[in-house]
């Protein structure tokens, strides 16, 4: 495979696909962000998103509890996160720009947005089937979803560390509300303690990176961080060095990768399961698309810095995560080891630094987040009222008893597994992620990262055992004499989880047969790497690995 | 907007001379039998009859050796469907009727829609292929392979056989399966299998026409195993899928060597690009062509992969009419006619092509002459009857391969379906009397000339027009191949170049010869087949020789049709020294197509021997033909015939040989199946896979306790993921450290 071949066939792929409404003939807006107004225009969805949630926050509240308004409020929700979607659409196709400022314009952080939006509005619609089932009356758990949706919105504006700070913040705070709000059950008030307190402990050592990073330059804004480090040289003095580290770590946490993912799986496990999608979809994708845009916009000349630590993160995720998931019998658990060792395969992508690895770091996140929230919209759908019935075992026979949730289920697993065709673009986003490794690069050097590429192979084969294990219990097993979840009499899954269901697995499938669109979409909103001079980088900046 | 045409791409040129017609429906072609199979399969899996095969064991099976093809040993259990049914009658499918009207009905309105399309490109006469692409399919580096059809005179000619003869078979399937209880499963994988045949001929590039290959094999496989609980036919069904995969993995390995060389998959591409980046003649083009024809021999059931197909005739009988005769064998030829281009310039593979075409005619004429099994004989008469096709695109006589696939079709699906309607009396008849004797066996039958008018005077029709006699479509589309191949052999790029040593040109002499002698033993085969069938007296027995009836009009209409395209079918493709039809429609329809590589191999000579030579040839052919047809007349003696169940008489050696196939099912299992099995067994299993496990288990235990250790670390307080924290903390500062 010839060097930069990808790269040509994702050109190709946008050349190609079916030219966007509004091309560039149409006459694209740039916002000035230091004029107050526009800086007002540029949020504009993240301010449709806020002040719809805020609206109605009070109208959840207004309320007294019941089983009406619960779903009332529920879609309402659904609703202003399709009317964000729409105005995230809008801005996308307007091809607005903006000059630099505090936020980024561009069709990065529409693309993330859209599937930070697209997980919300799936957990939304759980959510309410979710809630109905269990009791749980607090019509306030949607907007909370809401609430963390807008800081992921903001995460992925965010071009100022302020800015993203805050996003973390106002995303984090909802989230832990989430994990523990279920507040019958033990586990998920202790998922949610912990998780508070961790979280707390590790946004410490993001803040004083922040700090360190403003100390060193003089600066928040991450391409104000970029220039500096580059026009003084800072790269490898402690300040930066340590600041970048520190940062690192707090990223690391948000993401849960090895060895900063100890919280994830209590958590995970406690927390009602739409809400542990949402945490393994959006919560992560977000924390990605933030350290994605640092990383390129900020901290691309500490690669020598940071490379090797970025490089055993993403070793360990992959493994740990992989190895650890085999021998977990609670579903719930097992899929957050997976989401673990998914992780680390995007990390790949972000370690890669070339806009291939960022493109195929979208396109991995895309599929990850419909895998994912198909995967937990089965368990909902399979849920009895307590969520008894979460050890894998209980799922044996499912193909008998309920073929199409199975289906679904094995589609989703083997996707997550990078399976072709039956597993749609599961396998896609890996073999994409495959060509980022091999065909990484920084600032112009080839750099291909065969021993991530290798261990992303064999951490697969690893994780076929867990999920083929699901699949072959799902199908070859009888269905056990106490029934377990197959043989669950409780009532056939709500509306909106079968919609759930149905949609993100028939995504999955369809986008596997015909990738091009997804494939332009990605390369097309791939974040522009900040271009400095190559010339002045010393050659032994590349790390000899 | 999904479907935009390759012309709108482009954007600037020249639109197509077709878009706008009715080709810009070409994709509703294959999509209106996969509907039909969405629909079908939708009623055999919801609809609540049992939907399992026809209990087998109500049929006749005296051994499980029809995978070994040992003759009297037949296991075959076509036809079982009416026994079963007739005892539970119950068993027939509560939806038969809507089945009945969608099955047939999708694959007539695909046949009306190819009729527009066809009327369209009359009017258009397009020189360059119609394509119309929908989505990117593969962008993988420097490989981007669309979703894209290819509408053009060869894909047309093809489709429209396919929904045409494809049509009749569905009608006549209607009466012949009726009783079937797996009746919707059956009509879902027929509409399967015509929209994969499309696929595969509409398909654009290689892989495009791959997916539609490798689907006619998955159809075929599950139609030769379609009573699959008879080990029998479920084992004729692997045979088939793994003769093919070998056949595949040639054609595989061509498309690689195509994609590394020219870069890229796409017909009219590799066409443009393959005579500037692949040297005439040169060993890389042989190679990518050698390769090819590896895959269309399995396809196409010719030597070396050609034993699948008569056990391929485990599946129903309509089945075999539409894959084993009239449709899926013939994509070899159409793929080496697609791919002209390339076959043209490499010579030796062309002569390749004609040799192995006319040895397999030849070898399959002479096995033919001693089978019992009526279907047996009309297998083998399929394999030699592609051999000449395979001689005919060998020999650069592309129009005539093309004619004689489509005349075939005619008459090879009317002589299956024949054999259908006979074996559907037979079988009744022996039902009746609960008798388990082989309904297939030509030695129980004779004289059914009277219970079966009908059938029998259209049969002869179809044995005349495949033995060659003159004004039957047979002879037309034969006597081409026959006179190109003679006329090729003087002046031609093959008659200089040289295969293994020996001149093009006497080769081509020697392959002319040996179709000769092929064409007479097909005479004698065919009217053999029809004297023990029809004619002398009846074997059937007492009590069912009143019980043999004509098949229901359902059944005998398509043949109705059949036999008129039959006798009629030869004047598509007129030669110019019989003035009475419009001269050569066909070759100046392909022309467009097949006209540079045509021009290629003459060396810009005329594509056709001149009409004196053709009629003298034309002559010799018939004369030949009529010979064989005497001869079976004169020696065969249907009178002296005994019944299966009776002691036969003792078969002289070389009748031996050609009843046992020339044993070359049991040289295959000697020689490749049972040395693989025993390697696979004792040093594979035992050994390799013993060591492989062991440290697959050894790796699975590692992983499984470095799981629990890592679980187990997972204690639950806090205080302990705390500390992991900052120990994570202090690894990252110190590799990030370690490298200042």
């Amino acid at each position: 495979m010839s060097g930069g071949s990808v790269h040509q066939a994702l050109s190709v792929a946008v050349s190609q696909a079916v030219p966007l409404p509004g091309s560039p003939a149409a006459v694209a807006p740039t916002f000035d962000l230091h004029i107050p107004s526009q800086l007002t225009l540029a949020l504009g969805p993240d301010i449709v998103l806020f002040v719809g949630t805020t609206v109605l926050m009070l109208w959840a509240a207004w309320r007294p509890d019941s089983r009406e308004h619960q779903s009332n409020v529920g879609r309402a929700s659904l609703a202003l996160v399709f009317v964000t979607m729409a105005a995230v659409v809008g801005y996308d196709l307007a091809h607005v720009t903006a000059g630099p400022g505090v936020i980024a314009v561009d069709a990065f952080r529409w693309a993330s947005d859209l599937i930070f939006l697209a997980a919300s509005a799936g957990t939304i619609a759980l959510s309410i089937d979710y809630n109905a089932r269990e009791g749980i009356l607090a019509a306030e758990s949607h907007v909370m979803v809401l609430f963390a949706t807008s800081g992921m919105m903001l995460l992925a504006a965010g071009r100022d560390l302020m800015i993203i700070f805050l996003g973390i913040e106002l995303m984090s705070v909802a989230v832990y509300i989430l994990a523990g709000f279920n507040r019958r059950s033990a586990r998920s008030a202790e998922g949610a303690l912990k998780y508070f307190l961790l979280g707390a402990f590790s946004t410490g050592f993001l803040l004083y990176g922040i700090a360190l990073i403003y100390g060193a330059t003089g600066s928040t804004n991450l391409t104000v961080i970029g220039d500096r480090i580059h026009l003084y040289s800072l790269a490898g003095t402690p300040l930066v060095t340590v600041g970048v580290a520190l940062i690192l770590v707090g990223f690391a946490f948000k993401i849960a990768a090895v060895p900063f993912h100890m919280w994830a799986p209590d958590v995970y496990e406690g927390a009602p399961t739409p809400i542990t999608g949402f945490m393994a979809a959006a919560v992560k994708a977000a924390a990605f698309a933030a350290f994605l845009r640092v990383w390129l916009e900020a901290f691309g000349d500490v690669v020598y810095q940071w490379h090797d630590a970025m490089w055993f993160l993403a070793i360990l995720t992959m493994l740990a995560g992989n190895v650890v998931a085999l021998v977990q019998r609670n579903i719930k658990r097992m899929l957050a080891y997976s989401s673990i060792a998914q992780a680390g395969y995007v990390l790949v992508g972000v370690v890669a630094g070339t806009t291939l690895g960022a493109s195929a770091f979208l396109f991995f996140l895309a599929a990850y987040t419909l895998a994912t929230l198909g995967a937990f919209a089965v368990i909902v759908a399979l849920g009895d009222a307590g969520e008894t019935q979460l050890d894998i075992g209980d799922y044996a026979g499912l193909w008998t008893t309920r073929p199409w949730l199975a289906a679904a289920m094995t589609a989703c697993m083997l996707s997550l597994l990078g399976f072709p065709i039956f597993g749609g673009i599961g396998f896609l986003a890996k073999w994409y992620m495959l060509q980022a490794a091999l065909e990484a690069s920084y600032f112009g050097d080839a750099k291909p990262q065969v021993e991530l590429a290798v261990m992303i192979v064999v951490t697969s084969v690893i994780s076929a055992g867990y999920y083929l294990r699901l699949v072959t219990i799902m199908f070859m097993r009888p269905v056990r004499a106490d029934g377990g979840a197959a043989g669950n009499a409780a009532p056939r899954a709500g509306h909106l989880t079968q919609w759930v269901v149905g949609v993100s697995v028939a995504l999955l499938l369809a986008l596997g047969l015909a990738p091009a669109y997804l494939v332009s979409w990605t390369a097309k909103s791939a974040p522009v790497i900040a271009n400095r001079p190559t010339y002045l980088l010393p050659s032994s900046a590349i790390p000899p690995r | 907007m999904l479907f935009q045409t390759a012309a709108a791409v482009a954007g600037g040129a020249a639109p197509h001379p077709l878009s706008g017609t009715a080709a810009d429906w070409v994709w509703a072609l294959p999509l209106l039998p996969l509907l039909g199979f969405v629909l079908n399969g939708a009623l055999a899996i919801f609809g609540s009859a049992k939907a399992g095969p026809a209990d087998p064991s109500a049929g006749s099976h005296d051994g499980p050796d029809a995978a070994h093809g040992v003759p009297g040993g037949n296991g075959q259990d076509d036809g079982a469907h009416a026994d079963a049914a007739h005892a539970v009658p119950s068993q027939r499918h509560p939806y038969a009727w809507l089945v009945s009207v969608i099955g047939p009905l999708v694959v007539i309105a695909a046949f009306a829609l190819a009729c527009m399309i066809c009327v369209a490109m009359i009017a258009a006469q397009p020189t360059t292929p119609f394509i119309q692409r929908y989505f990117s399919w593969m962008p993988v580096g420097d490989l981007s392979i669309d979703a894209a059809f290819q509408l053009d005179q060869l894909s047309m000619v093809i489709v429209l056989v396919i929904t045409g003869v494809g049509a009749l078979i569905h009608i006549f399937s209607v009466g012949y399966m009726r009783d079937d209880p797996g009746y919707p499963r059956y009509f879902s994988y027929l509409n399967l299998f015509v929209f994969f045949m499309l696929v595969l001929v509409l398909g654009a590039n290689l892989p495009v026409t791959f997916v539609g290959w490798e689907g006619v094999g998955l159809c075929s496989y599950l139609l030769i195993g379609f009573w699959f609980s008879d080990r029998a036919n479920a084992d004729a069904g692997k045979k088939a899928f793994i003769a093919n995969r070998v056949g595949d993995f040639g054609f595989m390995i061509a498309m690689f060597l195509l994609f590394a060389n020219i870069g890229t998959l796409q017909y009219t591409e590799i066409a443009a690009a393959a005579p500037a980046a692949l040297p005439a003649g040169g060993a890389l083009v042989t190679t990518v062509c050698l390769f090819l024809l590896l895959g269309c021999t399995g396809k196409s059931a010719q030597i070396p992969l050609y034993v699948w197909l008569p056990d391929a005739m485990a599946g129903p009988t309509p089945v075999s009419a539409l894959i084993h005769a009239a449709t899926m064998v013939t994509a070899g030829v159409y793929l080496v006619v697609r791919t002209s281009m390339l076959f043209s310039i490499a010579p030796a593979a062309s002569l390749t092509v004609c040799v192995i075409g006319a040895v397999t005619a030849l070898f399959a004429a002479t096995i033919g002459l001693k089978q019992w099994d009526i279907k047996k004989v009309l297998a083998y008469s399929t394999i030699s009857q592609l051999g000449f096709m395979f001689v005919a695109v060998g020999a650069g006589a592309y129009v005539a391969g093309i004619f004689h696939l489509v005349t075939h079709a005619f008459f090879k699906a009317l002589l299956f379906l024949g054999a259908g309607s006979v074996i559907y009396a037979m079988h009744a008849a022996y039902h009746e009397t609960h008798s388990h004797e082989d309904a297939q066996d030509m030695r129980n039958m004779g004289g059914l000339r009277t219970a079966m008018p009908v059938t029998w005077i259209l049969m002869w029709i179809a044995t005349l027009a495949i033995a060659g006699v003159p004004l039957f479509a047979g002879f037309f589309s034969k006597d081409e191949i026959l006179g190109t191949v003679f006329a090729r052999a003087q002046g031609s790029a093959l008659s200089d170049a040289s295969w293994l040593g020996i001149p093009g040109g006497a080769l081509l002499y020697g392959v002319y010869g040996i179709c000769l002698v092929a064409a007479f033993l097909t005479a004698v085969y065919m009217t053999r087949l029809m004297l023990y069938t029809f004619h002398g007296p009846n074997r059937t027995g007492d009590a069912e020789h009143s019980l043999l009836r004509e098949a229901p009009a359902v059944m005998t209409l398509p043949l109705v049709v059949l036999g008129v395209l039959s006798a009629a079918g030869g004047f598509l493709n007129d030669p110019s020294f019989l003035p009475i039809a419009p001269a050569d429609m066909l070759g100046r329809w392909l022309e467009p197509v097949v006209g540079p590589a045509t021009q290629q191999i003459t060396r810009g000579g005329p594509a056709e021997a001149d009409p004196r030579l053709s009629a003298i040839l034309a002559t010799v052919a018939s004369v030949v033909a009529l010979a064989g047809i005497l001869v079976a007349l004169l020696r065969l003696k249907p009178a002296a015939l005994r019944p299966a169940r009776e002691p036969q008489p003792a078969e002289s050696k070389v009748e031996s040989l050609l009843s046992h196939k020339y044993y070359v099912d049991e040289a295959y299992d000697r020689a490749i199946v049972t040395p693989t099995v025993v390697f696979s067994r004792n040093i594979l299993w035992r050994g390799v896979d013993g060591l492989i496990d062991g440290l697959v288990n050894l790796t699975a235990l590692i992983s499984r306790w470095l799981g629990d250790s890592g679980s187990a670390a997972q204690t639950g307080e806090t205080g302990t993921y705390a500390w992991a924290l900052v120990l994570g903390v202090v690894i990252v500062l110190g590799t990030v450290a370690l490298r200042i």
